[in-house]
């Protein structure tokens, strides 16, 4: 029991990716009406239409001329994660998520970080990979990252059949165990910096209360995104970086109940002087 | 060779054929290439496996197998050609599921069981169970407990072995052929119009003619060589020459048709009579007095005949549902429509009458009548009233029906035009498909537009062997070969004579037809069916009747086949049979033309050829087990004819193998024939397969050409009587001959002293004609209503016949429920049940599924939209299909066109069994249903 | 050029600006490799298909750039006639494309497909007629592709009597129709051979899924494949119709260039070196 309570939110997360996953699937091979479609597009119970922003995005540079379904169904995406959910996206949804978490618990497992080669990639390369995939739509006329992006790819390959998309998962998979610690959510995927800074400003927040840490650093271990504890032992404060995925796995292996979820207090946050 | 690839080398090979035809040199390197290509091939000539156009092929085999076919080029009827099937000749044994060994259901234990599984067993244990059930069945059911589903895809051979196995061993004539379902309309127009069976005219009609009319045929699709040549004289000469299309819905036919006439079903009756009414009310110019005078003489017969289903009290007694009933009890009771009315008022009946089918016993029965009576009967066929009745497309104007039937009639009527008239089963499988066949000759005779060179009503074959083994060999329950009958007491003594059995051993009742056999399995009476080169269980109406009769009533099934479908399914025990090309065999097609071939491979697994099969059954039945008295319809006595078998020098123990098939004359028939050097012939040496054989030991032969003493007996029969065939050398250096074969040349056109030899040893001197058939030839005498026995009798040798027949509906009419009319029929790609063609990986990707045609408005106003799966349901039986409403056929609002080839659309649940009740010819082409969404 | 002494090794003293600079510079400068290599990849993916698209579909260029990949067409498909582009499969990823001769379009007059597209990449309008001044649905006006009939290995040319294709196309008599051919070789067996027709076919590839051939002998191409275009400097005199094709004439393209008009006249005319033989 303590167990399971332990791993609350990863037992959630994981639900939540599979579940969605599931009615994706559902929805092509019997035709059910809860989400048809892919994460780059959907259509909610038959009716609510849901789109990926950065795909729209990407699409617009390209120069489509688009329904306005998708601009509503971006909007909705962009509202939901920018109000409420964060970066949650990353943890909570993307079914690349499951390998990456895998690699990087492998990785502890093993004992890799210890011997880490220094292979660096800012963690900044994301905005670059951004920014270069809206130029590469715009240059070649096609949304350039959906062309390639492993997270439609592994999403399309549960609905409507794999072919070789697990050599593409396989890659990442060993990038992240054997190259660059949370290489490719941490560093690499533009999506994650398209989320970053859609969420920046959401309302749930991971919140740390610097009195009762013991500084064990469990949290930045685990943390996809360590940078982003950096108030970790020295202040009280909500995590307010953008990219922090709101995973909860800091919440999790806290000991201490230093850390938890909160709701972001504009004004309180603002007289705190707490938002840089 | 390896370096040539198969597609080039039939793409050389056909190069050099066609140069070769043409007289073009052929460049020394393509001909080069293709002899390199042919090396270790062997060609030999064939006939294709499917239609009754009867197509001439070559088959190449190497190494025990067949590689290729093509089409023959010296082919008189295809000329190197072929259609979809015939191109894939080469590919239909070779499914993966053919069948290789004897199966039979089993239980644990492995004793027979009609609950068990098929297992595996020997030919052995085959022929012991077999022997078992039909010596139970005779012993319980005497001879006619014993019946075979024949077939016009029987080679000639194995036909004439199984009813000679049939009427001679076992004294049964429950054999018939799957001819029934789709010639036997044509026989009785035949037999009842000329008194010989066959058409008079040849396919060179086509070439010759300026006018083709098709009367329920689509031609387009099951004859499609013949199409082409129909299609390559209508563009030689495009003004003059004229085809028409009449059918119940628009198919490929039309596309080349200059004129299109979509009719009521059942109303070709009518427009017939139309035809015939203008000739002689309104154009009495053109009839050709001088040949109706000669040739001629009219006659009528009996309306009040039934629609050969079960008596309505029987049916009842046997449980059918209220339903089926509400059109069963017209079996006994019609009540005159308004629609009939009309066309039956010369006969003295009205609308509301009740016409008591009293003649269902003697439907055959006609008699002579004066031309007044004839012209009488046709007086109210007007256009006015054939308009209404014929019309079959709600969505057509009246007018525009009108204008299409004058302009039928004057090209029928125009004394400058060679007509030919067309049909297969649109009028075959017609509830009065013996009087439309008939009507057909009337109009033709009328014009004298028949037996001559370009003009004649002919009636295309729907089998490969329907005419040479089903109707020439006789394989009907009343046939004996040659045209002969069983009733007749004289034909029973030439059979006799010529098999050499004791006076009086032929059964002189045949009236055990397949719907009978059908209908006695499930009676009780039939204990024991074995099923010949057809799918009866798959291709007979009313199917679910006959699948719970034979899986429920204490009867034994058995089926041989190449492959496993309904029939095989629902049997007892199934026996794998050699294929077309994996034994000697012979067939003849439309035209009359036969065409022989040899074995060019060995069979697949353990199968052997369905004349094996017979000969080996025929090895465990003795003279005291097949002669002794025995009863038969009605309580009538066999004789016991063993006394006078003995004054023949056979014993009671002699085997009917000894006395049939392995007599001093069969075995005079040396095994090392010149005409099999080369060439396998399992029959006569065995082969390399060692195939343990009845008597469990390795199969090695009969030691004699049995297929070569097959045919030669078999010809006895008909030289001499106008049915002449050559002998079984001949056939194997020529493309075929068209009987009768007089001085080893074939006749094109019978009847005509141009051509025909019978017609010159019969016609009076200064005559140009003479219908020689002796069938039928006195008459009684009478008027449109009756015999008048005071008038006496009429000989009408040399003469023919053209009779009045009316119009009368259809059995089944959509009503209210059932409001939609159903006609099923076969497509281009798949040979009948599909056995075969839906074996080839092309042909089965071609046409995958049988689909529901409709018409598009239909379609909407049932809500229903092109693709939706359907229920298709008559008062008998409902099958799922996918509906389609812009294919190959475009039916008229209100009828529905559901092919029969797919078992998975199992069609023939839905369908009537009603016939013709004439010749016993089921009417596929009409019942009524009601679709609505799946 | 350097203006100090180039053999005085000097450690240049790095500010923060410089370092600011040179990662600025070194970013820039990978993401432009990473982006021609990139670019290089989407052209070639663009580049590569000879690709059957839903009906509606925009022109390829267009579609690649309007689709999202969302798979609600394919997930729409009655028939599982859509696949979507995976790995592995040499295609632009993730878009739906179809083949003919394995699952054909089945041409449903509903078309499940196209409505469900969030994007427009599959066009609504221009699967769609005015009936009884509505706007509905009308398949037939798809233009998937068009089927292509190669006489060399199409039996129905060599004489045998086929025609599957013609038989299996929903729109037959319009889309496919059959010619009568004279057989001149046997001289009474005409030749039924099927003619495509690109004012009506809309490529679904029901006649390449029918052909018997090992390899089919009729087979549907994206229309720019299969389709030549007959000059814009002639009209069909006999077709009212013709001049509609040619509309969009572009005036500026009005001179015409061929070697021998290279040369300026009076060039030409200046160089009579070549008339007189020596």
């Amino acid at each position: 029991m303590s167990k399971l309570y332990k791993y609350r939110y990863l037992i959630a997360r994981r639900a939540t990716q599979i579940g969605l996953l599931f009615l994706y699937f559902a929805g092509n091979a019997w035709g059910w009406k809860v989400l048809q479609g892919t994460l780059s597009s959907s259509e909610l119970f038959g009716a609510i239409p849901l789109a990926d922003p950065f795909a729209v995005l990407q699409m617009l540079s390209a120069g489509a001329v688009m329904g306005v379904n998708v601009f509503i169904g971006a909007a909705i995406i962009i509202l939901f994660y920018g109000v409420v959910g964060g970066r949650a996206f990353c943890s909570w949804v993307c079914p690349v998520n499951m390998i990456t978490d895998l690699a990087n618990w492998l990785r502890r497992k093993l004992l890799l970080d210890k011997v880490e080669r220094k292979v660096w990639v800012s963690r900044n390369a994301r905005y670059w990979v951004l920014g270069l995939s809206l130029v590469v739509s715009a240059v070649t006329g096609l949304a350039a990252f959906e062309l390639v992006s492993p997270i439609t790819i592994f999403n399309r390959g549960v609905i409507f059949g794999m072919g070789m998309t697990g050599g593409v998962l396989l890659a990442i998979f060993l990038f992240d165990l054997f190259g660059v610690k949370n290489g490719w959510c941490g560093h690499i995927c533009p999506l994650g910096g398209v989320y970053s800074i859609i969420g920046k400003y959401s309302l749930i927040r991971v919140a740390h209360n610097e009195p009762n840490c013991t500084l064990c650093m469990k949290c930045k271990e685990v943390c996809p995104e360590s940078q982003v504890l950096y108030m970790i032992g020295k202040k009280s404060q909500i995590v307010d970086m953008g990219e922090c995925v709101n995973c909860a796995r800091c919440i999790e292996v806290c000991d201490d109940d230093a850390l938890g979820f909160s709701i972001r207090d504009f004004a309180k946050s603002k007289s705190k002087g707490e938002i840089q | 060779m390896s370096s040539m690839s198969r597609r080039d080398f039939l793409k050389s090979a056909a190069a050099a054929t066609a140069a070769s035809a043409v007289g073009m040199s052929v460049p020394s390197e393509v001909e080069a290439k293709a002899n390199a290509a042919e090396a270790g091939w062997r060609w030999d000539k064939a006939v294709c496996r499917f239609c009754g156009t009867g197509c001439g092929i070559m088959v190449a085999t190497k190494d025990g197998k067949i590689v290729a076919v093509k089409g023959d080029p010296a082919a008189p009827v295809n000329r190197g050609l072929n259609c979809i099937k015939g191109y894939f000749n080469a590919k239909i044994m070779y499914g993966a599921d053919r069948l290789t060994t004897p199966l039979l259901r089993m239980d644990e234990n492995g004793n027979f069981s009609k609950k068990g599984k098929f297992r595996p067993v020997s030919w052995k244990r085959a022929f012991d169970e077999m022997e078992r059930a039909i010596k139970k069945a005779l012993k319980e059911g005497g001879p006619e407990a014993v019946a075979v589903f024949g077939s016009g895809q029987y080679t000639i051979q194995e036909g004439y072995a199984a009813a000679k196995m049939m009427k001679a061993g076992f004294r049964s004539n429950a054999i018939d052929p799957n001819a029934r379902h789709c010639m036997a309309s044509a026989v009785v127009g035949f037999f009842q119009t000329f008194g010989i069976d066959e058409p008079s005219g040849c396919y060179d009609d086509i070439e010759i003619t300026d006018t083709i009319v098709t009367w329920g045929a689509n031609m387009a699709e099951m004859h499609p060589i013949l199409w082409a040549r129909v299609t390559d004289r209508k563009l030689s000469d495009p003004d003059r020459v004229k085809v028409v299309n009449i059918s119940t819905y628009r198919h490929r036919c039309s596309d080349l048709a200059d004129m299109e006439i979509i009719f009521r079903p059942g109303s070709d009756l009518a427009m017939w009579n139309y035809l015939a009414r203008e000739i002689v009310y309104n154009h009495p110019d053109v009839i050709d007095w001088d040949f109706v005078k000669k040739h001629i003489i009219f006659a009528t017969g009996f309306v009040e005949t039934g629609y050969g289903m079960r008596m309505p009290d029987e049916a009842k007694k046997l449980g059918y549902s209220d339903k089926e009933l509400e059109t069963i009890k017209q079996e006994a009771n019609h009540t005159v429509t308004e629609r009939e009315a009309p066309g039956l008022a010369p006969l003295g009946y009205k609308a509301g009458d009740n016409m008591k089918m009293v003649h269902r016993g003697h439907a055959l029965g006609h008699w002579e009548i004066s031309f007044e009576e004839f012209k009488k009967g046709l007086e109210p066929y007007t256009l006015d009233y054939v308009a209404s009745v014929a019309k079959g497309d709600p969505d057509e104007s009246i007018e525009s029906f009108k204008k299409k039937l004058e302009t039928l009639r004057d090209l029928y009527i125009d004394k400058s035009r060679k007509m030919v008239s067309f049909w297969t089963m649109g009028m075959n499988q017609h509830y009065r498909g013996s009087w439309v066949n008939e009507q057909s000759y009337m109009v033709h005779f009328l014009l004298g537009k028949q037996a001559k060179p370009g003009n004649g009503a002919f009636s295309l074959t729907g089998q490969p062997s329907a005419c040479g083994t089903a109707r020439e060999v006789g394989t009907f329950t009343h046939r004996l070969p040659a045209d002969m009958l069983v009733k007749i007491p004289k034909h029973r003594e030439i059979a006799e004579k010529i098999w050499k059995l004791p006076k009086g051993t032929i059964n002189p009742v045949g009236y055990q037809h397949i719907m009978n056999i059908h209908r006695q399995i499930e009676d009780g009476k039939i204990k024991f069916a074995w099923v010949n080169v057809c799918n009866p269980y798959h291709d007979t109406a009313n199917a679910n009747h006959w699948i719970k009769a034979a899986r429920t009533m204490d009867c034994f099934i058995v089926t041989s086949d190449g492959y496993p479908g309904i029939s095989a399914k629902v049997s007892d025990l199934v026996l794998p049979s050699a294929m077309i090309y994996e034994k000697w065999g012979s067939y003849g097609n439309a035209e009359r033309r036969t065409q022989h071939w040899r074995q060019q491979v060995l069979p697949v697994g353990d199968a052997m050829s369905d004349t094996w099969q017979w000969i080996e059954l025929s090895k465990r039945f003795t003279v005291k087990d097949v002669w002794g008295e025995s009863t038969i319809k009605g309580g009538k006595k066999l004789p016991n004819v063993i006394e006078e078998a003995k004054k023949m020098g056979y014993s009671e123990d002699t085997t009917m193998f000894e006395i049939l098939f392995a007599n001093d004359y069969y075995k005079s028939f040396k095994a090392d024939d010149p005409i099999g050097e080369g060439f396998d012939n399992t029959e006569v040496f065995g082969d390399s397969r060692n195939v343990l054989g009845s008597d469990g030991k390795p199969w090695k032969g009969y030691g004699f050409f049995i297929q070569k003493a097959l045919w030669e007996e078999y010809r006895k029969f008909g030289a001499g009587h106008g049915h002449d065939l050559a002998d079984f050398d001949t056939y194997h250096r020529v493309r075929g001959l068209r009987w009768p074969v007089v001085d080893g040349k074939d006749t094109p056109w019978r009847f005509n002293v141009k051509y025909d030899p019978y017609a010159r040893k019969y016609a009076k001197p200064g005559e140009e004609f003479n219908f020689y058939g002796p069938a039928l030839k006195v008459l009684k005498r009478g008027n449109l209503k009756k015999i008048d026995p005071a008038k006496g009798k009429i000989d009408l040798h040399g003469k023919a016949k053209i009779f009045f027949r009316p119009y009368m509906d259809p059995t089944e009419q959509p009503d209210k429920e059932y409001d939609t009319w159903l006609c099923t029929g076969r497509v281009i790609e798949h040979w009948h049940s599909g056995t075969m063609t839906m074996r080839v990986p092309e042909l089965f990707r071609a046409m995958p599924e049988a689909f529901c045609y409709m018409n598009p408005k239909d379609a909407k106003a049932k809500g229903l939209k092109d693709g939706d799966l359907v229920w298709v349901e008559s008062r008998r039986g409902k099958v799922k299909a996918h509906i389609k409403t812009r294919g190959r056929n475009r039916p008229p609002r209100g009828l529905v066109f559901v092919p029969w080839f797919d078992e998975r659309v199992f069609i023939n649940k839905v369908c009537l069994d009603h016939t013709c009740p004439m010749s016993k010819q089921t009417d596929y082409k009409k019942c009524a249903v009601k679709i609505y969404k799946a | 050029m350097n203006t100090q002494n180039p053999k005085k090794e000097v450690k240049p003293k790095i500010t923060e600006r410089r370092r600011f600079l040179t990662i600025m510079a070194q970013s820039v400068g990978l993401s432009a490799l990473g982006g021609i290599i990139w670019t290089g990849y989407v052209e070639e993916a663009k580049a590569s298909p000879l690709l059957l698209r839903p009906p509606g579909a925009l022109p390829e260029s267009d579609f690649l750039r309007t689709c999202i990949k969302c798979g609600q067409c394919a997930e729409a498909c009655p028939y599982d006639t859509l696949l979507m582009a995976k790995p592995g499969d040499g295609l632009p990823m993730g878009t739906p494309y179809f083949i003919a001769r394995d699952v054909p379009c089945y041409m449903c007059p509903d078309i499940p497909c196209v409505p469900v597209c969030p994007t427009g990449a599959l066009d609504q309008e221009s699967v769609s007629s005015e009936k009884d001044g509505k706007e509905v649905l009308d398949i037939n006006k798809a233009r998937m592709g068009l089927a292509v009939v190669d006489h060399e290995s199409c039996v129905a040319y060599w004489g045998i009597q086929c025609d599957a294709c013609y038989r299996a196309c929903p729109i037959l008599g319009q889309a496919i129709t059959i010619e009568f051919m004279r057989n001149e070789r046997t001289g009474k067996h005409a030749k039924l051979v099927p003619i495509v027709h690109a004012d009506h076919c809309t490529g679904c590839g029901l006649c390449e899924h029918a052909c018997v051939t090992e390899k089919a002998a009729i087979f549907v191409l994206p229309r720019e494949v299969a389709m030549g275009k007959a000059g814009d400097y002639y009209v069909k005199g006999w077709d009212k119709k013709d001049q509609e094709r040619i509309k969009q004439r572009d005036l500026k393209k009005l001179t015409t260039e061929t070697e021998r008009s290279a040369k300026k006249p009076q060039d030409y005319l200046n160089m009579d070196e070549e008339l007189f033989d020596e």
